[in-house]
């Protein structure tokens, strides 16, 4: 009974798991060549700094965006993420110039929490409200933007205020690699694990599928709803802490707009925007792409302005991509 | 269901008294006809892309892309017009370009049958992406005063701008469509039940198209009597602007699931959120501050029609629930009070 059970999933899973599988090499091929082109015009390209720079300036997107994935496999949309980057940043970075004596793991998970407090928020508003996540989303958006402003009253925090400790947490190298990179590396492999290898997890992707049959099969849905929107915003709380040591600032406009790249790069790595499917491998291409093509732009000399065009482009062909192979997958199917 | 929104539109219409008293209490220049016309005009593009919005809502869609195109279009503009080119001729182009910008969501939504939202979020960075490339860093200016006349100007002999005659002639259009024609019904079975209307006959992916071009066409309009107001166009030109839209469209009891709303709640919303802007800002709040407000606005307008139906169920008293939200109760205060603390420490320090 029990294996009769599982089959039925699967099958249909294998699906949606051979097109990400396909998406994810597609992706790579598409890196590929334009990393041989553009070496071909700026050979500094090829350097193993220029790789360091591209994985810096992606550490950020793919901490957030694995938070945004997880939200989108329950067919939900989190628009608030870059608000919630910007007024953790700010209330972690004036904590440490009041107190410059903190310790860095409790700005860490002072930032953890704040996150995960103003997820809960959207969880709640989301999950027990039933207010449409684009809609509450989009709501506290602006609500914590607004709040950024109130906090700061419009002034920034400068990295002449910041402890040198702060500002040394996202670039120090002790192992040789940038902290800022080994946070990444660190919630990817802690997503990729919850994901696949715990129940939780895996109730994720249940709910995403279908909503109805996982409440038949005792998921409580409204709960998994709850969860992801407070790791959206734990992670988020994170990425803010780690933005304010990058760039040595906390502004008013911190993480403005960025919400666009995190659902960018899981939908260009193949996280399926109905629900259900995708994985963090995804998510990781689609970030590397996009830090790729702003990376190459530079070296190629394009002008800068060029590049929300080209990220926008992106997704579209991402889209449309999805839905030529998923048509002619049902057709082969049927 | 009909009455039922019936009710939402004297909701707000009873909102709108009131917030108009308290801004008479607040001060004493709020009624004087000059100074609503003149705060009249800060709404007069918003109204003019919340009104294809309303449609696209209608159906079940959504368009994120609105802001951008009127970006894209005004940026065309200014460009054009450094370029050396008459402006009307300039002006015209701009309405052509957004209008193939919706023509471009609309066939990606209706021929491919992509979800509108992934679709216009895409399109919202390319079209905002080519307004920089076309503009760069720069601003373009100088526009003649025939044209800044479109977004300055009053009516002769009366203090109504053009923009708001504009806005009340086009709304008035837009009611009639949506009440009075075999489209405006065919939008409202859409959104009830899409694949039910395709199979009795409604062409959905015609009328898609349709409403998703006029939506590009009005966000150009929109772009140009913004920066015939500003009297120049920079590249990030009315951002933002597609949350204020779709606040204010949701808030006038358009529901977001598609088959509900009426023009009317639409454009009592419009005055409601205009007034409260206006009323902030006697205040002195700033823009971002306000924002606050906007988005609440937007969160209670859907959550507030059901706390009657949560009320109603006895079990919600119950043990299990009371547990979670005293927690939430305690997470909520304790995080107010730490950022007021926090707030005030930092503004000591300052």
């Amino acid at each position: 009974m029990l294996t009769e059970k599982k089959l039925a999933p699967a099958r249909s899973m294998s699906l949606a798991q051979l097109a990400s599988r396909f998406r994810e090499l597609g992706i790579a091929a598409f890196i590929l060549v334009l990393a041989a082109l553009v070496s071909l015009r700026a050979p500094a390209f090829l350097s193993v700094d220029n790789f360091r720079d591209i994985l810096l300036n992606i550490s950020i997107l793919v901490i957030v965006a694995l938070g945004q994935m997880m939200v989108i496999i329950t067919r939900g949309i989190d628009l608030s993420v870059s608000s919630m980057i910007g007024l953790t940043a700010m209330m972690v970075s004036s904590m440490l110039v009041l107190f410059p004596w903190l310790p860095m793991p409790a700005a860490i998970l002072l930032g953890l929490a704040l996150g995960a407090t103003l997820g809960a928020f959207n969880g709640l508003i989301i999950a027990v409200g039933n207010v449409p996540p684009i809609i509450a989303t989009l709501g506290t958006m602006s609500i914590y933007r607004g709040m950024v402003f109130f906090y700061s009253q419009g002034s920034w925090v400068n990295a002449s205020d910041m402890p040198e400790g702060f500002r040394r947490l996202a670039k120090a190298s002790p192992f040789g690699v940038p902290n800022l990179i080994l946070f990444a590396v660190a919630v990817l492999l802690l997503v990729a694990f919850f994901l696949r290898l715990t129940r939780a997890g895996r109730d994720i992707y249940a709910v995403g599928s279908n909503p109805d049959a996982a409440r038949f099969a005792g998921i409580r849905a409204q709960r998994v709803i709850f969860t992801v929107y407070v790791l959206s915003g734990l992670l988020a709380g994170l990425a803010g802490v780690l933005w304010a040591s990058r760039f040595e600032a906390a502004q008013t406009n911190t993480a403005f707009g960025f919400e666009l790249q995190t659902v960018a790069a899981p939908v260009v790595g193949g996280v399926n925007i109905f629900g259900g499917s995708g994985g963090v491998i995804g998510v990781v291409l689609g970030a590397f792409l996009l830090g790729v093509i702003e990376n190459s732009l530079t070296l190629v000399k394009i002008s800068p302005f060029w590049q929300l065009a080209a990220q926008g482009l992106l997704i579209l062909l991402a889209v449309v991509f999805d839905a030529a192979v998923l048509r002619r997958m049902q057709k082969r199917g049927s | 269901m009909a009455k039922r929104f019936l009710r939402w539109e004297w909701l707000l219409v009873a909102l709108i008294v009131v917030m108009s008293v308290v801004n008479t209490r607040l001060s004493p220049f709020f009624l004087e006809p000059t100074n609503l016309l003149r705060a009249s005009s800060d709404f007069m593009e918003i109204g003019i892309m919340m009104l294809p919005m309303v449609f696209i809502i209608i159906t079940g869609n959504i368009d994120l892309s609105v802001a951008s195109t009127l970006g894209l279009s005004a940026s065309l503009l200014g460009y054009l017009h450094n370029a050396g080119w008459n402006i009307w001729l300039a002006a015209a182009m701009a309405l052509l370009a957004g209008a193939l910008c919706g023509l471009l969501n609309g066939a990606l939504i209706a021929r491919l049958g992509l979800p509108s939202l992934v679709v216009t979020l895409g399109t919202f960075s390319f079209y905002r992406g080519l307004a920089y490339a076309l503009l760069g860093d720069q601003a373009a200016r100088g526009y003649p005063e025939a044209f800044t006349l479109i977004g300055q100007g009053r009516l002769p002999g009366t203090r109504v701008p053009y923009a708001l005659l504009l806005f009340i002639v086009l709304a008035v259009i837009f009611t009639l469509v949506l009440r009075g024609t075999r489209f405006g019904r065919y939008l409202y079975a859409i959104g009830n039940n899409e694949a039910a209307s395709r199979y009795s006959g409604v062409p959905v992916r015609r009328i898609k198209l349709m409403i998703y071009t006029l939506s590009g066409l009005m966000s150009a309009l929109a772009g140009m009597v913004l920066a015939a107001r500003f009297g120049s166009t920079r590249p990030d030109i009315g951002s933002g602007l597609e949350l204020t839209v779709i606040t204010i469209t949701v808030l006038g009891g358009v529901s977001i699931a598609g088959g509900v709303g009426t023009m009317v709640g639409a454009s009592l919303s419009l005055l409601l959120i205009g007034i409260t802007r206006f009323g902030m800002g006697l205040m002195n709040l700033q823009g971002q501050v306000q924002g606050i407000a906007i988005g609440a606005l937007l969160i209670l307008s859907i959550l507030l029609p059901q706390v009657g139906g949560w009320l109603a169920k006895r079990h919600v008293w119950g043990r299990a629930t009371l547990l979670p939200v005293g927690a939430a109760l305690l997470v909520a205060v304790a995080f107010g009070w730490f950022f007021f603390w926090s707030r005030g420490l930092m503004l000591a320090a300052q």
